[in-house]
């Protein structure tokens, strides 16, 4: 996967380049972060596509339909009381609803811990194995397939299959703790613990995708620097600190903001594993909201959404303009 | 009915798992009281137009064919004659949730409707239980493409697929044979719009009658000697109570059963509740019932597995006696058939002890529904309504019983049950018998709290207590009020 890309991924608002004319007549790709002098040359006026508008028509009317109208048609069902046969206009009613709702409030701290944690730990892990899979070790290629494999697998099977790993009782896990004489934790039904289990298996399912990201950006960096570094006689850590770190700050950024935005919206594999349970323990915002759905508070819910669109908005534009802002210097 | 929450791939098809459906079940929208005069009126219009084509097509279809008693309310017959001999050759579907147990009640169901009345066919289709299949009955219905007859809860999910709009009234001589309750919980306005799927049946206390014998226990009446009993069973090394709450509906079980011993100290509460007059946190009865579970939890009498254990690890528990006592409805305890048939016997049933011995009884859950919507017309809507008719009759319940044995007594006077019911029907009838029965709050206000299995797991778990976990549940009703649409 080329950086490219990932950069797909970004809404191309997010990354603003001083000094370029208006983008609004031309179809420049997202710009990778270095590309400014060809960006610019390529947004001249009288540029033209290789392909014609009416190409992107088809996907057009599809993403319109299934994604425009129904984005803008919430905005007005957030705001009534609707049961799928009529809906009333009840104004800022469900939103006040919402936030008052008792789970909302773990659902938030949950969201947040869930996302920082999943996020950070597929970071670091990720590029970890980055560093691992592109030295020169043997069955590499046999062991980027191992790594990336859980990223393929169905989420909802991998929860179903941990649920019954992590059973306190006749799990695999647990009984396997036993042998070395360690009582192991009661993982999913632990009131306290079961949000951080959910947390584990998306990392363990997430960090594939995290690894072939960090591994992209890694090969991109040109082998002179680590030539000369090996010349200058730097330490493996000063190579790793120095030249491929910074290096791979674009990958960094794609993975933190995949993964946090993913973190901020999980939702399968909490309801797969816990159904936000026991009790409330577990729930984050967007479990909280298909509750509600599920009771056939349709412009309730409705109304959650709204507003975790625009909590993921808050976090992750800043977030995303701060990642992209500096161009990397060596 | 038995329609429940989600079905747990792989499991096995647990017949009547879904029984929880109903305690899962929470009330969606009923009233527009403040739907603009403009959309009510168009809805109003619309839907009684449309009740009088139907009306109209019904009874034209109900003339062209030589005998149509369905529609005729005079007809003081027996109920077998109301249905209607001459029916066109037509095929009709049928819509019911899947890996609940109604696959299994209607395939002989059906086979004895077919047989009755040649040339009919009956296509049974099924659809995912629980807030799932709510979800979609609302659309199908919404959208026009419901089947011709489908399965739906009574009581208070009812209000929430807009009867007056979306559904046919039920109507026919067999309306006159129905339970009352019955008739109450699945009507709306006073307009009857189904007729019962499957015998009522209670929600209290399974126990292991060897267990009760060895011990010399008494079937407690009251709270107090229910505790007591636990206590001896405890010394005894045996798990007292066991508790299941890796499915999340059997959590309600004690507070939902225990309404029979709030409704005998306060008869109103129903309708205080429903009003909004009465809270649980404030209301001394309401409240107990929260705190039994507390009790239950802070006694230590649970089984060790009770944060992930699922209902068939509690019915299997009860059965062989590795567990004294489980709360569970008594329609669940069909399963026990399949799971551990040679102890079928040794499990009976009592209902969950209150304060007084005297008042003691119990809380009964009542059929399911069978409804057409308004969009069957024609030879279809004929078929239909026998169908309808058909589920009343005592050919009809035997029909059922095959596919299941009933739990408690049927809805329709011409059934009966049969003579080799399972120990916990019996003792379910004796509390029938003596009428200590009260229908759940479920039935009887269209209001229900759809995080109360929740709110109670946190109780049973210990990290929230009775009082809290009331003010919670208030919450969540006030919630559920506003989002109905009532003042």
């Amino acid at each position: 996967m080329s950086l490219v890309a990932v950069g797909h991924l970004w809404p191309a608002a997010t990354t603003p380049t001083k000094g370029t004319p208006s983008m609004a007549t031309t179809r420049a790709p997202p710009k990778r972060p270095t590309g400014r002098s060809r960006a610019r040359r390529r947004s001249g006026k009288r540029y033209r596509g290789a392909y014609p508008y009416w190409f992107i028509a088809a996907p057009a009317v599809v993403y319109g339909i299934y994604f425009v109208l129904p984005t803008v048609v919430s905005f007005y069902f957030a705001f009534t009381r609707w049961d799928l046969f009529t809906s009333t206009w009840v104004g800022l009613k469900n939103f006040r609803t919402f936030f008052q709702e008792q789970a909302l409030v773990i659902g938030l701290k949950n969201t947040l811990i869930y996302a920082v944690l999943t996020s950070g730990l597929k970071v670091v892990l990720g590029m970890a194995l980055a560093v691992l899979l592109t030295s020169e070790i043997r069955a590499r290629g046999y062991l980027r397939s191992v790594m990336f494999f859980p990223t393929l697998v169905s989420t909802i099977g991998v929860g179903l299959t941990f649920t019954v790993l992590m059973n306190p009782e006749l799990g695999v896990i647990n009984s396997a703790l036993d042998t070395f004489g360690i009582s192991g934790p009661s993982w999913l039904v632990d009131p306290h613990l079961a949000l951080y289990s959910v947390a584990l298996v998306d990392v363990w399912k997430g960090v594939g995708l995290a690894t072939v990201i960090f591994i992209a950006g890694i090969v991109s960096i040109p082998s002179e620097y680590y030539e000369a570094a090996r010349v200058d006689g730097a330490s493996s850590w000063a190579v790793f600190r120095l030249i491929t770190l910074p290096l791979s700050k674009p990958a960094t950024a794609t993975v933190i903001l995949l993964s946090f935005i993913g973190g901020l919206r999980s939702f399968d594999l909490i309801w797969a594993m816990t159904k936000g349970g026991p009790g409330f323990a577990s729930d984050v915002v967007a479990s909280v909201i298909y509750k509600q759905y599920q009771a056939g508070f349709y412009g309730l819910s409705t109304a959650g959404n709204v507003v975790l669109f625009l909590l993921i908005t808050v976090i992750v534009l800043p977030l995303s303009w701060l990642l992209n802002r500096k161009q990397v210097d060596l | 009915m038995k329609h429940h929450s989600p079905v747990r791939p792989g499991g096995v098809l647990v017949a009547l798992t879904a029984v929880g459906a109903l305690l899962a079940g929470c009330s969606s929208d009923a009233k527009d009281s403040k739907a603009s005069s403009s959309s009510t009126s168009t809805a109003a219009t619309t839907s009684s137009s449309s009740t009088a084509a139907a009306a109209t097509s019904s009874s034209s279809a109900a003339t062209s064919s030589s005998a149509a008693p369905s529609s005729s309310s005079s007809a003081a017959a027996s109920p077998t004659e109301t249905v209607p001999a001459g029916l066109k050759p037509v095929k009709i579907s049928y819509l019911v949730p899947a890996g609940t147990g109604d696959e299994e009640i209607a395939k002989p169901v059906i086979e004895a409707f077919e047989a009755a009345n040649p040339g009919v066919k009956v296509d049974l289709q099924t659809r995912p239980g629980g807030a799932d299949g709510d979800n979609l009955v609302k659309t199908k219905l919404s959208t026009g493409d419901m089947a011709d007859v489908f399965l739906y809860n009574t009581g208070s999910l009812l209000q929430a697929i807009k009867p007056a709009q979306s559904l046919l009234p039920a109507d026919g001589a067999w309306t006159a044979d129905l339970d009352k309750n019955f008739v109450a919980a699945a009507s709306v306005d006073g307009k009857l719009y189904a007729s019962p799927w499957g015998a009522s049946f209670g929600g209290g206390i399974l126990y292991n009658r060897p267990i009760y014998d060895k011990l010399g226990l008494k079937v407690p009446t009251t709270w107090a000697e229910f505790m007591a009993n636990n206590a001896k069973i405890k010394a005894a090394g045996i798990t007292p109570v066991e508790q299941t709450f890796g499915d999340t509906w059997t959590s309600q079980i004690i507070f939902l059963g225990d309404y029979h011993n709030v409704e005998v100290k306060e008869p109103d509460f129903a309708a205080n509740y429903s009003a909004g007059k009465v809270k649980f946190a404030t209301d001394p009865n309401g409240l107990l019932s929260f705190q039994r579970m507390e009790q239950l939890a802070k006694a230590g009498v649970l089984n060790k597995d009770f944060a992930s254990a699922k209902l068939n690890d509690g019915l299997t528990a009860v059965a062989k006696g590795t567990v004294a006592q489980y709360p569970m409805l008594a329609a669940a305890a069909g399963q026990i058939k399949t799971l551990v048939p040679d102890k079928i016997g040794d499990v009976g049933f009592f209902a969950i002890p209150g304060d007084d011995a005297a008042t003691n009884g119990m809380t009964v859950w009542l059929s399911g529904g069978v409804y057409i919507p308004k969009t069957t017309k024609g030879d279809k809507l004929a078929a239909a309504q026998a169908f309808q008719a058909f589920l009343t009759t005592k050919d009809g319940c035997d029909a059922e019983t095959k596919g299941q044995a009933p739990a408690g007594p049927y809805m329709s006077k011409p059934c009966t049950l049969p003579a080799d019911v399972p120990q916990w029907t019996k003792d379910s009838q004796v509390y029938a018998d003596a009428g200590k029965t009260s229908t759940a709050l479920e039935f009887k206000s269209p209001i229900k709290g759809p995080a109360l299995e929740q709110i109670l797991i946190q109780v049973g778990n210990g990290t929230s207590s009775a009082t809290k976990a009331a003010e919670n549940y208030d919450k969540d009703v006030v919630k559920a009020r506003e989002q109905l649409g009532l003042k």
